[in-house]
C-alpha cells in the first residue's frame, strides 16, 4: 500500500478527474479519438486478422510487465510505462492502439486516471509515447545500419524520450488547468528524468532479451531490424524523426534554461509567452473562452458555450468513428 | 496500481435497483455525473453538496457500502499535492504568507477555494466510476460501448486484454516471487546488485513475459481459428432499454442539469 | 466440393506433414475412426499427436495426403464446413478460452456459424448443461477451476454440434475428482472422439481403441484392452501400464 502511493507520487502520470478544466481535457479528447481512429484504419488495413487476439493479449502484457519493478532508492521503484516497447515491437499504430487500451482500462478496473481525463492521460502515456517510440526510433535506427543490437540501444534512448515527453505533457496540461507552470514542470521533468532511465533500462534489456531468443519474432513484428524494412520508410520518415527529436530537445532545453534561474516567475513567463498558460484565473468552466453569446446574458451564455463545446466534441468523435467504420466496412453482426 | 479489483468484484453479483440497471445507463450517467463535476465553478458548495448527496444515495441503493467507495476513493489523493499549488496561485484576498528558501508565497482566498473544490470534484469523480464498476460487469460495460458505436476492432481488443489481463498478471507475480525467493544476501555483504544489473534483470523478466504473451496469441488464435473465426468479430446484439431503464436515465441526467442550472444562475 | 467416400467420421489417407524447418512430424498416417467411435491416440513427446490433430480441421494443412471428415475433405474451400464439423480443444484451457465469460465463449463457435440470437442462446444453454457447468454463463473463465474450465472448454466446442470431438491432452494437470468427472464425461458424449493423452487410466476408462503413434507413425492400432495387457509394447514406447 505504501509503495503503492510512493508510485503513484514518482510516476504521477495517471490524471485523475478533476485536475484539469473541462476545455483541456476535451480538448485531448479529441486529439485521442483522432489519433485512435487513425490507429485502428492502419492496423485494420495493414495488418491481419491475427491482429485482434494479439494486440489484446499484448495490452494484457504491457498491463502486467508495468507490475514488474525493481527497487531504486528509498522505497521508490523503477518500473515500465511501455508505450515506446510497444511501439518497436509491434509498429507504431498497434503500439497506440495497445497503449490506448491499456489506459483506458486502467481508468475503468482501477480507477487509476479518471474518464474525462483519460483522453489526455491516453494521449499523454499511449499516443504520444508511442509515437515519440517509433518516430523517433527509426531514424536512429538506421543511424546503427539496422544491427539488432542497435534496435535494444535505440530501445534505451527512445524509451527515456518517450517517458520524459508523457511527463511534459502532463506538466503542459496541468498549467492548461491553472497549476502554476513553476509547480508544474520542476518537479515533473525533474522526477521523470530518472524513471526515463529506468523505463529505457528495462525496454533496452527486454529488446536484447527477445533479439537473442526469438530474432524472427522482432522482424516480423515491426520489420525494423531487417534491411527491407528499413528500405521501406526511408525518406519522409528521417526527416521527419531527427525533427521530432530536435524539437524534444530543443523544448527541453528552453524549458530548462529558466529553471536553472531558479526564478519561477521566470519560467512562468517564458510559459506565458509561449503560449503555453492559459488563464489560469478564468471560469474553468467555460468551453468557448473569451466567447460570450452575444444578447444573452454572462451566466447562461456560458453555459450555452459549454453545451455547444460538449456537442461539438460529440459530434466530432461520432462523425469520426462513422467514417472509420464505413472505410473498414464494418457490418453490423447476426 | 493496487490490484484490488477483485474486492470490487464481489459485489458486482449482489442483486440491487442499480445492478438491474442497462450497462448503457449506468455508463452514461456515470459520465454525465463527472462532466458535471467538471462543469461546475469552483466554491459552489451548495451544488457540490447535491452532487455528493446523490451519489451517496446512489450508492445506498447498491447496498455496496459507502465505507468502502469513500476508502477507495483516496486513490487520486496524491494528485492532490500538485493541486496545492493553486492555493498560492491565483489571485484573491491574501490570507497568509510562506516562506520557503528563497521563495515568498502568498495564499489567497480564492486560491484556497479553487483548491478545495478541485479535491473534493475528484474526489466525487473517481467515486462515481467506483460505483460504476461496483456495480456493471465489466463485459457489460464493453457491450455498451460497442452500443454506443466504438469500433469493433477497439472493443474486441479491450475484452480479449481483460481476459487475459489476469493471467498475465499471476504470470509476473510467480515471476516475482521466484526473484523473491532467489534475493538473498551475504551477511555483512549489500545485496541486489548494481540498479542496472537490477533493471537487467527486470528487463530479462518483460522479455520472457513478452515472448510467453506473443505464443499464447498465437495458439489463441489458431483455437479461434478452429471455431470459425474469419477475421471479423461478431458479438450478439444488444437489446434496447426498458421504461425504467429510460426513466431512471432521464430522471439523473435531467437531477444534474437541474443542479448545474442552479450553481450557475443563481 | 463434397467427394464423397463412405462416410467414417474420420477417415486420413497417406498424411504427410513437414514443418517449414524441415521437421518430418507425421510420415504416413492411415486412420479411419467410424462415427461414434472413442479412439486413444497415444505416444511419446514429440510422437507427432497434436501436429496429427492439428490436421482435422485444416488448421495444419497436408504436405502429402488426405483428411476427410463426415465425408468432406479438408480443403480451402471446405473450411468453414470442416471447422463445425471437428471439435477442437486445446490442451491449456486458457488458450482455448479468448473470451471475457463463459457464455461469450461457448457463442462464439454458433455466432460464426451465422446463427440467430435464439439458437445461440438455446445451444449454449444445451452445451453448458451438457458439461454440467449450467448456471456458470456470467463467470470469468480466470475464476473458474482447472477441472472447470476444461468442461467449459469442451462445451465450447460441443455447442457447435461437432460430428467428431478432437482433444489434445484433456486430462493433463487434472486433480482426481476433476479426472474422474472427465471420464464421466468423455464417456457420456455421443461423439466420436480422437483424443490425444499420456493417462492410460483415461484410456481404460473410457476408450475402447487404442492407436499408438511413434516418430510420425502409426506402430500400433488395436484395441485397448489387448495393448494395455502388452508390457513389452508399452515398454518400447515409454508408455505405462495403468
Ligand atoms: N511449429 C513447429 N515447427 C517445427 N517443428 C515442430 C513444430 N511443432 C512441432 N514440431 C515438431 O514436430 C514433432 C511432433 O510434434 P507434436 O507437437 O505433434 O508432438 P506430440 O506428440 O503432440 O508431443 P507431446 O506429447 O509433447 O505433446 C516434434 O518433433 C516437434 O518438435
Ligand atoms: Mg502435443
Amino acid at each position: 500500500m505504501e509503495s503503492q502511493w510512493l508510485d503513484g507520487l514518482a510516476l504521477g502520470l495517471h490524471i485523475p478527474d478533476g485536475f484539469l478544466t473541462t476545455p483541456v481535457a476535451l480538448a485531448w479528447w479529441v486529439l485521442t479519438v483522432v489519433a485512435i481512429a487513425v490507429a485502428v484504419r492502419r492496423t485494420g488495413s495493414e495488418l491481419d486478422e491475427r491482429q485482434v487476439p494479439l494486440m489484446g493479449v499484448m495490452a494484457a502484457f504491457i498491463f502486467a510487465a508495468q507490475m514488474l519493478n525493481f527497487p531504486v532508492l528509498g522505497g521508490t521503484s523503477g518500473h515500465l510505462l511501455g508505450g515506446a516497447l510497444a511501439a518497436l515491437l509491434l509498429g507504431p499504430w498497434s503500439g497506440v492502439l495497445v497503449m490506448a487500451v491499456v489506459v483506458g482500462l486502467q481508468a475503468l478496473l482501477f480507477q487509476d486516471g479518471g474518464l474525462l481525463a483519460m483522453g489526455a492521460n491516453i494521449f499523454n502515456m499511449g499516443v504520444a509515447t508511442a509515437l515519440v517510440g517509433y518516430g523517433a526510433g527509426m531514424p536512429l535506427l538506421r543511424l546503427f545500419g539496422g544491427r539488432s543490437w542497435g534496435l535494444a540501444i535505440v530501445g534505451f534512448v527512445v524509451a527515456w524520450l518517450s517517458v520524459m515527453v508523457a511527463a511534459l505533457l502532463t506538466s503542459v496540461q496541468l498549467v492548461l488547468s491553472g497549476v502554476p507552470a513553476a509547480v508544474a514542470f520542476p518537479p515533473m521533468l525533474f522526477v521523470h528524468t530518472f524513471i526515463g532511465i529506468g523505463e529505457g533500462l528495462i525496454t533496452f534489456a527486454a529488446i536484447a532479451f527477445i533479439i537473442a531468443t526469438r530474432p524472427d519474432l522482432v522482424k516480423s513484428l515491426a520489420g525494423v531490424v531487417s534491411p527491407a524494412g528499413l528500405e521501406r520508410r526511408a525518406g519522409g520518415g528521417l526527416i521527419g524523426g531527427v525533427t521530432v527529436v530536435g524539437l524534444l530537445f530543443a523544448v527541453g532545453a528552453a524549458l530548462a534554461s529558466p529553471l536553472a534561474s531558479g526564478d519561477p516567475d521566470g519560467l512562468e513567463r517564458v510559459a506565458e509567452d509561449q503560449g503555453f498558460l492559459g488563464r489560469a484565473s478564468d471560469a474553468p468552466y467555460a468551453i468557448l473562452p473569451d466567447y460570450t453569446i452575444p444578447g444573452i446574458d454572462g451566466s447562461i451564455s456560458t453555459i450555452l458555450s459549454g453545451v455547444i463545446g460538449v456537442a461539438l466534441v460529440f459530434v466530432l468523435i461520432y462523425g469520426i468513428t462513422q467514417a472509420v467504420r464505413a472505410r473498414r466496412g464494418d457490418a453490423p453482426n447476426a | 496500481m493496487s490490484l484490488t479489483s477483485s474486492t470490487l468484484e464481489r459485489y458486482v453479483d449482489r442483486i440491487s435497483p442499480v445492478h438491474a440497471l442497462d450497462a448503457r445507463v449506468k455508463v452514461l450517467m456515470t459520465l454525465g455525473y463527472i462532466l458535471t463535476l467538471a462543469f461546475l465553478p469552483n466554491g459552489e458548495w451548495a451544488a457540490l453538496a447535491g452532487l455528493a448527496g446523490l451519489l451517496w444515495w446512489g450508492v445506498w441503493q447498491a447496498r455496496i457500502g459507502l465505507g468502502l467507495v469513500l476508502r477507495r476513493a483516496f486513490v487520486a489523493l496524491p494528485f492532490a499535492l500538485v493541486a496545492v499549488s493553486l492555493v498560492f496561485a491565483r489571485p484573491g484576498a491574501p490570507l497568509f504568507d510562506l516562506t520557503i528558501g528563497p521563495w515568498q508565497l502568498t495564499a489567497s482566498d480564492a486560491g484556497l477555494i479553487a483548491f478545495i473544490s478541485v479535491v473534493i470534484k475528484s474526489w466525487l469523480s473517481v467515486q462515481a466510476a467506483l460505483m460504476l464498476i461496483a456495480t456493471t460487469q465489466v463485459v457489460d460495460v464493453f457491450l455498451a460501448l460497442r452500443a454506443f458505436r466504438l469500433p469493433t476492432v477497439l472493443v474486441a481488443v479491450m475484452a480479449f486484454a481483460y481476459r487475459y489481463l489476469f493471467v498475465l498478471i499471476d504470470e509476473a507475480s510467480r515471476m516475482l516471487r521466484a526473484r523473491e525467493c532467489r534475493s538473498a544476501a551475504h551477511h555483512g555483504r549489500r545485496g541486489g546488485g548494481s540498479i542496472g544489473w537490477r533493471a537487467a534483470v527486470v528487463g530479462q523478466m518483460v522479455g520472457t513475459l513478452f515472448l510467453r504473451s506473443y505464443e499464447r496469441s498465437e495458439r489463441i488464435y489458431v483455437a479461434m481459428l478452429s471455431r470459425g473465426y474469419r477475421g471479423e468479430v461478431r458479438t450478439l446484439d444488444t437489446q434496447p432499454l426498458d421504461s425504467r431503464d429510460r426513466g431512471t436515465l432521464i430522471g439523473v441526467l435531467a437531477t444534474l442539469a437541474l443542479i448545474i442550472y442552479a450553481a450557475l444562475v443563481w | 466440393m463434397s467427394e464423397s467416400i463412405p462416410r467414417p467420421a474420420l477417415a486420413v489417407h497417406g498424411l504427410r506433414h513437414v514443418y517449414p524447418d524441415g521437421t518430418v512430424a507425421l510420415s504416413t498416417i492411415d486412420l479411419t475412426v467410424a462415427a461414434g467411435e472413442k479412439v486413444a491416440l497415444v505416444g511419446p513427446n514429440g510422437a507427432g499427436k497434436s501436429t496429427l490433430l492439428l490436421h482435422l480441421n485444416g488448421v495444419l494443412r497436408a504436405t502429402a495426403g488426405q483428411v476427410a471428415v463426415a465425408g468432406t475433405l479438408v480443403g480451402e474451400r471446405t473450411l468453414a464446413e470442416i471447422r463445425a464439423r471437428v471439435g477442437m480443444v486445446f490442451q491449456d484451457p486458457d488458450d482455448q478460452l479468448f473470451s471475457p465469460t463463459v457464455f461469450d465463449d461457448v457463442a462464439f463457435g454458433p455466432l460464426h456459424m451465422g446463427y440467430p440470437r435464439d439458437e445461440v442462446t438455446r445451444r449454449v444453454a444445451a452445451a453448458l448443461e451438457q458439461v454440467g457447468m449450467a448456471g456458470f454463463e456470467r463467470r470469468m473463465p480466470h475464476h473458474l477451476s482447472l477441472g472447470q474450465r476444461k468442461r467449459v472448454a469442451i462445451a465450447t466446442v460441443l455447442s457447435m454440434d461437432p460430428a467428431i470431438l478432437a482433444l489434445d491432452e484433456p486430462s493433463a494437470g487434472l486433480d482426481p475428482r476433476a479426472r474422474r468427472s472427465l471420464v464421466t464425461l468423455l464417456q457420456q458424449l455421443p461423439q466420436a472422439m480422437l483424443v490425444s493423452t499420456h493417462d492410460m487410466r483415461l484410456v481404460r476408462d473410457v476408450f475402447p481403441r487404442m492407436v499408438v503413434l511413434s516418430g510420425g507413425m502409426i506402430v500400433a492400432d488395436a484395441p485397448s484392452a489387448t495393448l494395455l495387457a502388452d508390457a513389452a509394447l508399452l515398454d518400447s514406447y515409454g508408455l505405462e501400464a495403468p
